[in-house]
């Protein structure tokens, strides 16, 4: 079996699972957040109103829930949702809420990592579709709909399909100036928005194994954007350090067999990638930064779980020290220990030297929420995950979807730019 | 279950566009129905009758896993959608909160429904009958598990 089937297996009490195979599997983490949980809050009061009494949850230490995307609270509506949230969590003693201004607090997918909430081995459910992040610890990671995870909150396991496994493999070290959001666009340009339906993405091959976990976090993070169920990537010594410095050393990691079965296997020679980027509307729609080069642009955005992690900013703040942005620009950390570090590294100064505004962590302008939405006929770079019409904004904005090293040379220039043109 | 078609001739329809993203934080569900397909017909709230069925191309639902977008369209009045293929999120939601039967049919079948036809739809037999047309046509049966869920009317009323 792969390292998805071993999970699956082990979580459903089976010796061996095979695709297709439908289980139920137990779950060892839940999140949810402040608009899957305002979702679930809802399910349970439909449940309530069908004479089920709700006392307890099947282990509040298990769920975690993060404020990420109406916050700072946009409005009225956003800041009941997040009072509805804290009650709740309140009221069924949850393990961890991550509430903003109050420490640390980000988007749902950056935590998880960020601080450890889940482990190589585990299966874990969130309540939004970039779920699949976290399976480059070495976890199953998928999202779910409110009321699955609801289902999950008072049962403790969900149904799952075994899914086929695409097998991604990357020979040799990527370049410079090309990131994992380059790979990872180049491959669903390949696939199409539904080439891993319903099925998982596994990387590995020795440009993954040269390759960071924040990188490796970018690629399982945009799985979902090939429609796959979850993205995993086999945990390494790489890992474990990752790990060992958020304080978890006690965890049961899962390893593919020898003989491991994958429905395809897919080879990228990383010698040969280029910057990429996907034109609006969609994540498949890629071409190559240097054949773009005449658009003009209205904003760089920097930020969300896909491309707001440490090492985004440090990315782009490698193209923007020393210059200044010629677009409006806007640069917010996926959590707030990112934040910090970026402080203590000079990072947020070299931004503002250069004339980016720089904000607080918030999944915010990326789903089109608040903070940030684009105006009918803007066109932006971003180093989010999607590029729907209406996505980030207005329904005739444009988005093209870009690493942070792209995303920042094209603030410089106002015009798309490949990092390696940048004198 | 009878209904007439409202079809979106377009693949990929994703969650940003049936229940756009500012909406998210509403969970009315009646107010989330009023913007239901915003993104690409801004007057899809206006011509839904209850009852209706949406048939469109491959990969409906891709994108978020927002339930607020099954939920809009169940509460416009909308009983099942019928398309080539389904992204994975929409189509458990569907299932699972039971708001909706997502229908998997033939490429000839997509193609040869029109805008407007009446359709029968009879789930037991597998089958969808084109009254204006007066053909039939197949649906793709619905995997075991998920022909239980629905008949016990979503995943909290279904017993392993």
């Amino acid at each position: 079996m792969n390292i998805t089937e071993k999970i699956l297996a082990r979580a459903s009490g089976k010796t061996r699972v095979s695709p297709d195979d439908v289980v139920f599997a137990n779950v060892d983490k839940v999140m949810m957040h402040d608009v899957s949980g305002p979702g679930v809050i809802a399910v349970f009061e439909k449940l309530k109103k069908t004479g089920m009494k709700i006392e307890k949850l099947w282990a509040p230490e298990k769920v975690w829930v993060a404020e990420d995307h109406f916050v700072p609270a946009a409005d009225k509506v956003s800041a009941q949702n997040v009072v509805l949230l804290t009650q709740f969590t309140k009221q069924y003693g949850i393990g961890k809420h991550f509430k903003y201004g109050m420490g640390q607090y980000g988007i749902c997918h950056t935590l998880s990592h960020e601080e450890a909430m889940v482990l190589p081995g585990e299966v874990y459910v969130g309540g939004d579709s970039h779920t699949n992040t976290t399976g480059a610890l070495g976890a199953f990671a998928a999202g779910l709909g409110h009321t699955d995870v609801a289902y999950v909150l008072l049962n403790g396991k969900i149904w799952f399909k075994i899914p086929e496994t695409l097998y991604f493999k990357l020979n040799g070290k990527l370049p410079d100036y090309v990131m994992a959001k380059d790979l990872i666009l180049k491959i669903i340009g390949d696939i199409g928005t539904d080439g891993a339906a319903y099925k998982t993405m596994q990387f590995g091959g020795s440009g993954i194994s040269e390759m960071s976990v924040e990188e490796r976090l970018t690629l399982t993070n945009m799985t979902t954007e090939a429609g796959a169920k979850s993205g995993i990537i086999e945990p390494d010594q790489k890992i474990r350090d990752y790990l060992v410095q958020r304080g978890a050393t006690n965890y049961n990691e899962v390893h593919g067999d020898a003989d491991s079965q994958y429905s395809k296997v897919y080879e990228y020679d990383a010698a040969e990638l280029d910057p990429i980027v996907a034109k609006p509307f969609s994540p498949e729609n890629v071409a190559v930064v240097r054949d773009l080069s005449s658009i003009s642009l209205d904003k760089a955005y920097i930020g969300s779980c896909t491309g707001a992690k440490l090492e985004d900013l440090r990315a782009a703040a490698k193209i923007l020290k020393g210059r200044t942005v010629k677009i409006r620009t806007e640069i917010l950390p996926a959590a707030i220990s990112i934040f910090k570090k970026a402080m203590d590294e000079g990072l947020v100064k070299i931004f503002m030297d250069a004339g980016a505004m720089v904000g607080p962590p918030t999944c915010g302008a990326c789903c089109g929420a608040h903070m940030g939405v684009l105006a009918k006929d803007e066109v932006c770079i971003s180093t989010t995950n999607r590029n729907f019409p209406g996505r980030m904004g207005h329904v005739e904005s444009k988005t093209y979807l870009a690493s942070p090293l792209v995303a920042a040379a094209s603030a410089i220039t106002g015009k798309i730019t490949d990092p390696r043109d940048i004198k | 279950m009878k209904g007439s078609v409202i079809k979106y001739e377009r693949d990929n329809i994703d969650t940003d566009v049936i229940l756009p993203g500012p909406y998210l934080k509403i969970h009315d569900y009646a107010e989330l129905a009023t913007h239901a397909m915003e993104g690409i017909d801004k007057d899809f709230h206006k011509k839904v009758k209850p009852g209706d069925f949406i048939v469109t191309g491959r990969n409906f639902g891709c994108g978020s896993s927002r339930e607020h977008a099954p939920i809009a369209l169940s509460y416009s009045g909308v009983k099942a959608v019928l398309a080539i293929s389904f992204a994975r999120i929409f189509y458990r939601n569907a299932v699972d909160g039971a708001f909706l039967l997502p229908i998997e049919i033939e490429e000839n079948t997509y193609k040869d429904i029109s805008e407007g036809d009446q359709l029968e739809i009879d789930t037991s037999k597998n089958e969808i009958r084109n009254i204006t047309k007066s053909k039939t046509y197949n649906m793709r049966p619905f995997p075991e598990l998920i022909g239980k869920i629905i008949a016990a009317g979503g995943l909290f009323n279904y017993k392993p």
